[in-house]
């Protein structure tokens, strides 16, 4: 399954709603202001260095771009995705669920 | 669909149709079970998960009469008639909101968190609203 996040973390629970609910061989895509919480030093971020070690976290890099953010200032293991990686990452799960 | 769009006819498929948002102020808890009625019409296996604020759609004894909007509570009853019942209620989001695991406007199945990502995770397609 691969879990998307749309919700910037400083705004809604979201991204913990959606960490609490995977399982083995799922992913998280961070796209639109969602992915303000793959920034190292926030709240998130530490949500985030921890569902790293079972599960692999992307963002999309036009998203972060767009907001300024630099790929420095990622979470350490956090993966950049363009708009193709975000199809290839579709195709090689089962599924998508989108937390809105 | 035809079968040239790569889709084999009869095929069933499973839905799950997740529910994340309290009724009455968004449109999402309507929408959704609008088209968890029109899935009905085309045979697939349904399943409905409730949870985070979406718990307060299933609740019995929704009165919106004082907000002016439609009681819609009633049509959830109208599922079991199109065979639509595995219905789920994750057991976490009710204690977060201080709610009990019964009172509800339906049959439902009070489930774990861990059990709503394992079926979340048997799906062919996820459904979000």
């Amino acid at each position: 399954m691969l879990h998307t996040v749309n919700k910037s973390p400083f705004a809604s629970p979201t991204l913990t709603q959606c960490v609490g609910h995977l399982t083995d061989g799922a992913a998280v895509l961070l796209i639109e202001d969602a992915v303000v919480g793959a920034t190292e030093g926030t709240a998130s971020g530490a949500l985030l260095a921890k569902c790293l070690k079972t599960h692999p976290v992307y963002v999309l890099r036009p998203d972060l771009m767009a907001r300024g953010i630099g790929e420095g200032r990622l979470v350490k293991g956090v993966q950049c995705v363009d708009y193709a990686g975000f199809v290839t990452l579709v195709t090689e799960h089962d599924a998508v669920q989108s937390w809105l | 669909m035809s079968a040239e769009d790569g889709d084999t006819p009869g095929v069933i498929k499973r839905f799950l149709f997740v529910n994340r948002k309290a009724p009455y102020g968004t449109i999402y808890a309507l929408e959704a079970l609008e088209v968890v009625l029109i899935s009905a019409a085309f045979d697939q296996d349904v399943s409905l998960a409730f949870l985070d604020d979406g718990v307060y759609q299933v609740l019995a004894g929704n009165d919106p009469s004082g907000i002016g909007m439609k009681n819609f509570s009633p049509t959830y009853r109208a599922l079991d008639d199109y065979d639509i019942t595995k219905l789920y209620v994750e057991r976490e989001s009710l204690q977060e909101r201080g709610l009990p695991e019964d009172g509800f406007v339906v049959p439902v199945s009070v489930v774990s968190r861990a059990e709503m990502a394992a079926i979340m995770s048997q799906q062919d397609v996820v459904l979000s609203f």
